[in-house]
């Protein structure tokens, strides 16, 4: 062990806290700029420290939404991000694990043909095919739909690999003893591979779950409807280009509920965040 | 690498790849061939008929000033994201590193960041540094700096950056701190031995060691830069002030919302692709030699 001397521990010290304020400080000011009068805040005069109107505010945002304009209260954008969210992290889960699966466990013809034309699509994000994806998805006619938000983005060549790679270190000995007690390959998956996958799968949740809830640029482009609209979208049109009608408490405490669920999901499921993180980027 | 032993179908393993070969036909490439295809035609201002035109719509748009501009913006913006996120991630990372009391609270408070959607960080960087009510920019002006990014291009330009480079802190450190506790303690050490001093050992020693995870996660950064960044400047600047922080994402965004010229913008898009594609074979050249160290 390399012997550390005080001064330097103290050094280490500092720095740290000095990242950490510099990380958190523009989250605090959120949380804080959410208790206080939307008056106070425009004539720049806002305090460092809460105000009174948390659950006034709160309140407000959640059931009622801005109030200058018609949008959707910020419930029903929690709604819709909720059920992208889970919706494309159980998809992914779902389709790649069966098609790794079929992929590691059959001989067929086209096999790895098919593998490669899922992996190549990580050479694919949507930001390079904008317009043309858009316009499939109006001709399916699934703008402002559940099923136009999630679909398009389930496919997913990093967990197809993911299980493919595990799927690869699973012991044959495993599969020819449930042949011998009479096991198909749907009993195999579902008795053996499945249990096996857990961990995999959860790790993969956590970073897909997150992945989903902060999408932006696909749900920008196919919600028109204020009922459709996910929270990210949602806190985008509470800024007003007339600055002085945007309600800044209102947009902050939007800000603050549209963290809170995935930064949960990474502080209370910090080993699986980091496991899932690391692996889905090898 | 193959399995021994494996199960005999004919039609299940066509069943099982299908939900996923559908999505990714339907979605990834049919999309994604229309954009090539789209780039080499030209369509009449009432789009009543359109023609072939070679590489007319590439001509087109590389010549045009706006969007070569937006091409040295996006590179500027990526290089300077990637810079003061990697420093800045690194020396928290190397403090982390040290046995130090608190570490893994350390680590918790340090990597929550990357949880929060680019949006939400242009919102709250917005908020901190806006002109008429931003905290920061209270104290700015107080020191004599005319600060206005809605007017000033290079302010907003900054903004952007800074606000790109804070969220993806977390990302690096998490890896730099993985990076660093895979050194194995004794090379260090020995670097102690013979006398090197913390800094000379981090820069003889550490720093060569982590060189796989520096270039590893510059890659990252860059692709991020590139894509990820849509969010923050969208609701930061939307690309303003007059084009200031368009990158070339954005002006696919901007150019395609106006409508009009589809061959250019499918244009756009093919260049943004190729980019992607030169970026992961990089990318997975290196994971290629990580895995037969």
């Amino acid at each position: 062990m390399v012997e550390q001397e005080g001064i330097q521990r103290y050094v280490a010290h500092a720095i740290l806290w000095f990242g950490i304020a510099i990380v958190a400080f523009p989250v605090y000011l959120a949380i804080v700029a959410s208790t206080q009068e939307n008056a106070v805040i425009a004539n720049g005069q806002m305090s460092l420290l809460p105000g009174g109107h948390f659950l006034q505010t709160y309140y407000q945002t959640i059931f009622v939404g801005t109030s200058g304009s018609t949008r959707e209260p910020v419930g029903t954008m929690l709604l819709n991000s909720l059920v992208m969210a889970l919706l494309i992290a159980f998809g992914k889960i779902a389709i790649s694990i069966i098609s790794a699966y079929a992929i590691v466990y059959f001989r067929f013809p086209f096999r790895m043909a098919m593998f490669w034309l899922i992996f190549i699509t990580l050479m694919l994000p949507v930001e390079v095919r904008i317009y043309p994806t858009y316009k499939i998805v109006a001709d399916l006619h699934l703008l402002d739909s559940y099923a136009g938000l999630a679909l398009p983005l389930i496919a997913s060549a990093t967990a197809t690999l993911l299980f493919r790679q595990f799927f690869m270190t699973v012991p044959d000995e495993l599969l020819e003893a449930s042949r011998i007690d009479g096991a198909g390959p749907f009993r195999f998956f579902w008795d053996t591979l499945l249990p096996l996958s857990r961990t995999n799968m959860a790790a993969l949740f956590v970073i897909l779950f997150i992945l989903g809830w902060n999408q932006y640029l696909w749900p920008l482009l196919i919600t028109t409807r204020d009922d459709m609209q996910t929270i990210q979208i949602g806190i985008r049109k509470m800024i007003t280009t007339t600055d002085a009608l945007t309600e800044w408490p209102v947009v902050m405490a939007t800000a603050v509920l549209a963290m809170l669920p995935p930064v949960f999901v990474v502080v209370v499921m910090q080993k699986l965040f980091v496991r899932g993180l690391v692996e889905t980027e090898k | 690498m193959q399995k021994q032993s494996v199960f005999q179908s004919k039609l299940l393993p066509y069943a099982l790849v299908a939900p996923q070969l559908a999505i990714v036909l339907i979605f990834f490439y049919w999309p994604a061939a229309q954009a090539v295809v789209q780039s080499f035609l030209l369509q009449d201002a009432f789009g009543l008929s359109t023609s072939f035109v070679w590489f007319e719509n590439y001509q087109d748009i590389l010549s045009q000033p706006d969007y070569f501009a937006a091409i040295v913006r996006t590179f500027v913006f990526s290089f300077a994201i990637a810079f003061s996120s990697l420093s800045s991630a690194l020396l928290l990372a190397v403090m982390a590193d040290k046995p130090l009391r608190g570490g893994t609270l350390y680590r918790t408070l340090l990597i929550w960041p990357y949880a929060v959607a680019p949006p939400v960080v242009g919102v709250l960087w917005v908020f901190m540094l806006h002109p008429s009510l931003g905290i920061l920019a209270r104290g700015l002006r107080g020191m004599g700096i005319d600060w206005n990014p809605l007017l000033d291009g290079n302010q907003a330009a900054l903004l952007i950056i800074l606000a790109a480079a804070w969220k993806q802190i977390s990302y690096n450190f998490l890896f730099f701190l993985a990076g660093l506790q895979s050194i194995p303690k004794s090379v260090i050490e020995a670097a102690a031995i013979d006398g090197a001093r913390p800094m000379r050992r981090f820069w003889t020693v550490t720093f060569p060691l982590l060189s796989p995870t520096i270039f590893f996660l510059l890659v990252i950064n860059i692709v991020y830069a590139f894509f990820d960044t849509f969010g923050i400047i969208d609701t930061m600047t939307r690309g303003g002030p007059a084009k200031a922080t368009e990158t070339m994402v954005y002006k696919v965004y901007v150019d395609g919302l106006l409508g009009g010229n589809l061959g250019g913008s499918a244009a756009q898009s093919v260049i943004l692709m190729v980019i992607v594609i030169g970026l992961t074979a990089i990318q997975f050249r290196f994971v290629e030699r990580k895995v037969t160290y």
